[in-house]
Order: C-alpha cells, then structure tokens, then sequence
C-alpha cells in the first residue's frame, strides 16, 4: 500500500473471471483526483467489484466517490484496509437524502407569487411608514412635555453631519446647476434677443425648484442612506434592543434627533444651495454674456418676488422630513442579516427621492392655486 | 505516513502589538501533527490575534510563524494558496456568508480550489458534510440569518472541513452551545480527528472540552505562553493563574465529570481506534 503513496488517484477497469473489477489506485485524497470523478461519471455497466487494495491515503471526498459508485451501480466493496474501512462507514452513515437547494417554483406561479408579495410589501410599507410617522408624534409629544428628555447633544451632533458636512459638495453642485442652467437659458433665449431674461429664469427656478430640490436628492443620498445604516447595523447588533430595555426610547434617542436635525438642516441648505446657484449663473453672465454684477443682483430683486423665497422655505423643511423619516424607518426595519442593511438603504434613498419629487409637484400645483406664481 | 513527531505550527519569537498596547512578546508555541491542542488565556490575553497571526490574518512585529514547516511571512499569494488548501478555520461568530445557503457556503472553498469539480459532485459533497457535521438534512437551503447559534457553528465547521484539511482551527467552537450541543461538537471534534488524522488548534474557555478532548493545552499569560502540556502536567505546574483556572470551582467540577466518564470508559473497555 506504501508504494501508491503521494500518487495521483486513478482506477483501471478490467474483466476478471466474469466480473467488471474497478481497481483504484494512487490517493483518493481531493488534490489528486484530477478527472477521475469525471471518468466514473463516464462508466457504463453495472455490479462492479470495487477493489480498494491499491489505495494510499483517503479522505471522505475519495470515501465518497468510492460509496456512490458502489451504492449507484450495485458493487461490493473489498480490499479495504481498516481505516479505509471506517472511512467508508463513517461516509455511508452520512449519505442520507439532504436538500442542498431551495425547491423551484413554477414559473407562472414565481410571476403571481412575486407580484402578489410585492403589493403586500407596498402596502406594509405604506401602512408601516405611516405608523411610524404617528410613534414619532407621539414621542414628539412626549419630548414637549418633559423638555429634558430632548436630546439637544445628540441633534446638534447631527446638525455637524447633516448640514456642515454637507456644504462642500452640496456648494459645488449648486455652483454648477446655476452655471448649466444660465448657459441653456442664454442660448434659447438669444434667438428672440432676450437674453437679459436668463437672469429672470436663474433666479427663479433656483429659489423656486431647483436650489431645494436638488439639495434634497443630496441630502437624501448622503444622510437618509446613513440613517438606515446606521440603524440597520445597530438593529442587527442588538443595539436597538438593548437600549429599550434599559429605558432608553429609540425613538427619542435615535430617531428625534436625526429628524429634527433634518428638517432644520434642508431650509439652511436649501437656501444657500439657491445662494450659491445664483451667484454661478451671476459669474456665466457676467462672463459671457457682458452683464455686471452690479446689473444682475438689480434685476435679480425686481423679477424675483418674495414668495418664491417662502415657497422654498416651506417646501425644504417638509423634504427633511421625509428624506429622514424614510431613513430612519427603514433601518428601523432591518432584522436579519447585512445583506437587509444594503437593501433597506437603497430603499430608502429611492423612497425619500420618489416622496420629495412627487410633494414637490403637489406644492407646485398648491402654491399656483393660491397665486404663489 | 507521516514522522511521529512532526510539527504542523511552529511559532517562533512572536510579537504583537496594537499601538501602545503589546499583546504578545516573544512568545513560542509549536503543535505536533495529529494533537489537539487548546490554548486557554485570560480574556484579552491575544489567543484569537495569536491565531489571526499563525493565519496570516495579522502581520506580527516581530517572529517567525510556520505552518506544515513552510514560513508564513513574507510569501506571495499564490504560494500562501497552497497552505491555505491544507486547512479549515472555524472563525468565533461562524463568519458564514449571509449571503448564500449553508449548502453554498459548504461549497465555496470548494469551487475556489478546485473549479473542475461537477456541480453533481458539488451538491452531494455539500450533502454528505451537512449530514456528518450533526446539521437536519433540511438546512442545506437556508440561509445562515435562519439558523441558529449552534447550527449556524455547525454550518461553520462544515463549510472549515470542506477541503477536507489537515489542520483545523477552531475559535472558542463551544461558546453560546448549551451543554448537549456542546459535549455533541466536542466529541464531532473527536470523531474527525480520528478519521481524518486531522490537527486541531483549539482557542476554548470551555473547561469540559479541554478535559475531554484537549491532548495538550497551551496556556497563554503575560504576553507568552507560559506552559504546553497535558492538564495533568500543568496542575502540577506552581503558577498561580494555572491553578486559579484549573483548580477553581469550575475546573474541579469538570474534573470529576472527567474521572468518571474515564471510568464508565475502562468500564467498557472497547479498543482504541488510535493509529
């Protein structure tokens, strides 16, 4: 048996005294199979004496191939030393039907069955986000009445993570979304020779619409997403649990805080993201189109009226409410694993986007209706 | 086979530390082939960083690790692949991927070292470890957040022992078991050492496993090991922190459990399968 030692596992494949014999040699151990599980997969025939005199070393893969042979095709085991022995029995007591994969479902079903799943997550979500929509008033109300609970230390921690960390990039894109849109304007508005209008619609659709609005998409990308991590991981870790059951509400310690640092946060931000957006579209018009500074915040205070600037601080801090309550509340709903975490977050970010795009056409039609034009 | 005495880890000079803080100096520690070695410590005492660095998980400051007689430090990827064929490792939390199914995460050391194998063989490999590992025949399909504490170490050790390695660690494989599940792995443990001829490099608290199972134990404290042997050797050892763990009321407790299951053992007296 020495003499097959460290050698790769082979079988040859003979006809003795009217018997097929498989005669395995060399180690069955998994690094020197090579193709022989694939040749055994290839053999025809049935009632195989399996000899396992040649064999060096054997692991239970090695154990395994030799038992479905014998087991599948009817051989009889012999030459085995007593090792090589256990080994196979040790196999044998483990070969039992086991389910390795999740049963397929029917395809139609599949369809019906994802359809049907997803309307029931669409309204759980709905009915769950509204619910704790209701939780968070109600703790707000708590916190009112016993003002020392509010957790101050905490909101203006989140104050610094949502707002001033935000400013750099929420700046540049304000910056650039002011020059964009000073550079479309300009080149329609040339063909009927009203360029000075461009200043008209810079000032307006970045107070109105689009200072707040993209400061949203931002706010919600950077923060909400952050939020339902950071929850999620501390569902996960048993954080959230632990807290309650030494008295701490999560719900004022966690969710508060990062709520009302939210929505204090978006009219700061949405307001400067506006600023800022002004003065990129100012700086393409002054350098393109030959209007001074001086000129363009003139005409900027008589064409912009003051109820654009009321309609973005109305809108700003319903948005932060929204980007935040999503976040938080799916990361609330986190319980299984980190794979939950990523998805929740993704949802959040997508929900709080979709709510603030679809609030944001209903306060336009609002705020026509009641002659905001 | 194999010589009688070979060392499969061979720790030299080891030292660790994390800033300020020095978690091991110059600490030596070397298991022979075929033992199964526990190494206990205080908490805090570096038994999980000394095994992070025996894997290459954690670059030691200083020292010089071996495993199956080739250095550990300094090599390629591609050179450290071959060693990291050759073992299993049971991580303290499972450290299952949550994101596929025990029987995939059976398969996945699998698939990475040897590609050719058929998705057949795959399947019934994954099957048969699951069955051997003490797992229900149903747990193939789910996923790791379904299973739990135990099974989920059980799924652990079934995916540790896919390669069918020679050496195995485990990290505290016994903590969060309750005593049935607990005598049940550490006698899982017995039973694949005995088949398979496997080294294990056991980090336990539990004080029962290293009475049952344990061929030696490495005591680790002040930032060394202090002293390898069998528990025996070690109580006869005058070192204060020894004595604490050993003699304690819980070290005397599993002492007893032992003498008498050795008892009811001779008492049977069936022959040993050791080679």
């Amino acid at each position: 048996m020495n003499a097959a030692m460290s050698s790769v596992a082979r079988f040859t494949d003979t006809q003795e005294e009217g018997r097929r014999v498989l005669r395995f040699q060399g180690d069955l151990t998994l690094p020197r199979l090579g193709v022989l599980p694939n040749r055994l997969d290839r053999l025809k025939g049935r009632d195989f004496l399996i000899d396992l005199s040649g064999v060096g070393r054997m692991d239970t893969i090695g154990a395994w191939l030799v038992h479905r042979t014998a087991r599948e095709r009817g051989g009889e085991i012999v030459g085995a030393d007593p090792s090589l022995t256990t080994l196979l029995q040790q196999v044998e007591k483990a070969d039992q039907p086991v389910k390795v994969r999740p049963d397929p479902p029917a395809p139609f079903q599949r369809v019906l069955d994802q359809l049907g799943s997803a309307t029931v997550e669409a309204g759980r979500t709905f009915v769950g986000l509204l619910g704790f929509f209701g939780a968070m008033l109600i703790s707000i109300g708590f916190v009112f009445r016993h003002p020392r609970r509010f957790r101050i230390n905490a909101v203006v921690q989140r104050f610094e993570v949502v707002g001033v960390h935000a400013f750099g990039i929420i700046g540049l894109m304000s910056f650039l979304v002011g020059i964009v849109i000073a550079q479309q304007g300009a080149v329609q508005l040339r063909q009927f020779g009203a360029e000075v209008f461009t200043v008209n619609l810079i000032g307006r659709s970045s107070i109105k619409e689009l200072g707040v609005l993209m400061t949203a998409i931002m706010v919600a990308g950077r923060s909400g997403s952050s939020f339902a991590a950071q929850l999620g991981s501390m569902k996960l870790a048993e954080e959230v649990d632990a807290m309650r059951t030494i008295g701490v509400s999560p719900m004022e310690a966690l969710v508060l805080p990062r709520i009302f640092a939210t929505v204090l946060m978006m009219p700061l931000l949405g307001f400067y993201a506006a600023i800022v957006a002004i003065i990129g579209g100012g700086i393409f018009c002054w350098i393109s189109l030959d209007i001074p500074p001086v000129t363009f915040v003139q005409r900027m205070r008589e064409v912009v009226p003051r109820t654009d600037l009321w309609q973005l601080l109305i809108k700003a801090p319903v948005f932060g409410l929204i980007i935040s309550l999503a976040g938080c509340f799916q990361g609330m709903q986190v319980k299984s694993d980190a794979e939950e975490v990523g998805l929740r977050t993704t949802t959040a970010v997508v929900q709080a986007i979709f709510l603030v795009i679809v609030l944001d056409a209903f306060f336009a039609v609002f705020f026509t209706e009641i002659g905001w034009l | 086979m194999s010589g009688e005495d070979e060392i499969v880890i061979e720790v030299h000079g080891l030292s660790n530390s994390f800033g300020e803080a020095v978690i091991h100096d110059g600490l030596d520690l070397e298991v022979k082939r075929g033992e199964i070695l526990g190494v206990v410590g205080g908490s805090g005492t570096g038994k999980s960083v000394m095994m992070r660095s025996i894997i290459g998980l954690q670059r030691p400051d200083a020292g010089e690790v071996r495993v199956f007689g080739e250095p550990m430090l300094d090599r390629d990827e591609s050179e450290l692949q071959g060693i990291r064929k050759r073992w299993g490792i049971l991580f303290q939390g499972a450290a299952l991927f949550s994101t596929l199914t025990v029987a995939e995460n059976v398969q996945v050391p699998l698939r990475e070292f040897y590609p050719r194998l058929s998705e057949k063989l795959l399947d019934e490999i994954a099957a048969y470890k699951i069955v051997m590992v003490g797992l229900s025949p149903d747990a193939g399909p789910k996923f790791p957040a379904e299973l739990s504490g135990g099974m989920r170490k059980r799924a652990g050790i079934a995916r540790a022992l896919a390669l069918d390695p020679e050496l195995l660690f485990l990290d505290e494989p016994t903590a969060g078991l309750d005593p049935i599940g607990a005598a049940a792995f550490d006698q899982l443990i017995v039973d694949l050492r005995e088949r398979l001829g496997l080294t294990v490099f056991l980090i336990t608290h539990d004080l029962d496993t290293l009475y049952t199972i344990c061929d030696r134990v490495a005591v680790l404290a002040d930032k060394k090991v202090i002293a390898v042997g069998t528990i025996p050797e070690l109580l006869a050892l005058d070192h204060e922190w020894i004595q604490e763990y050993f003699r304690g009321p819980r070290g005397r407790a599993a002492e007893e459990a032992m003498e008498a299951e050795a008892e009811a053992r001779t008492a049977e007296a069936n022959g040993g399968t050791e080679r």
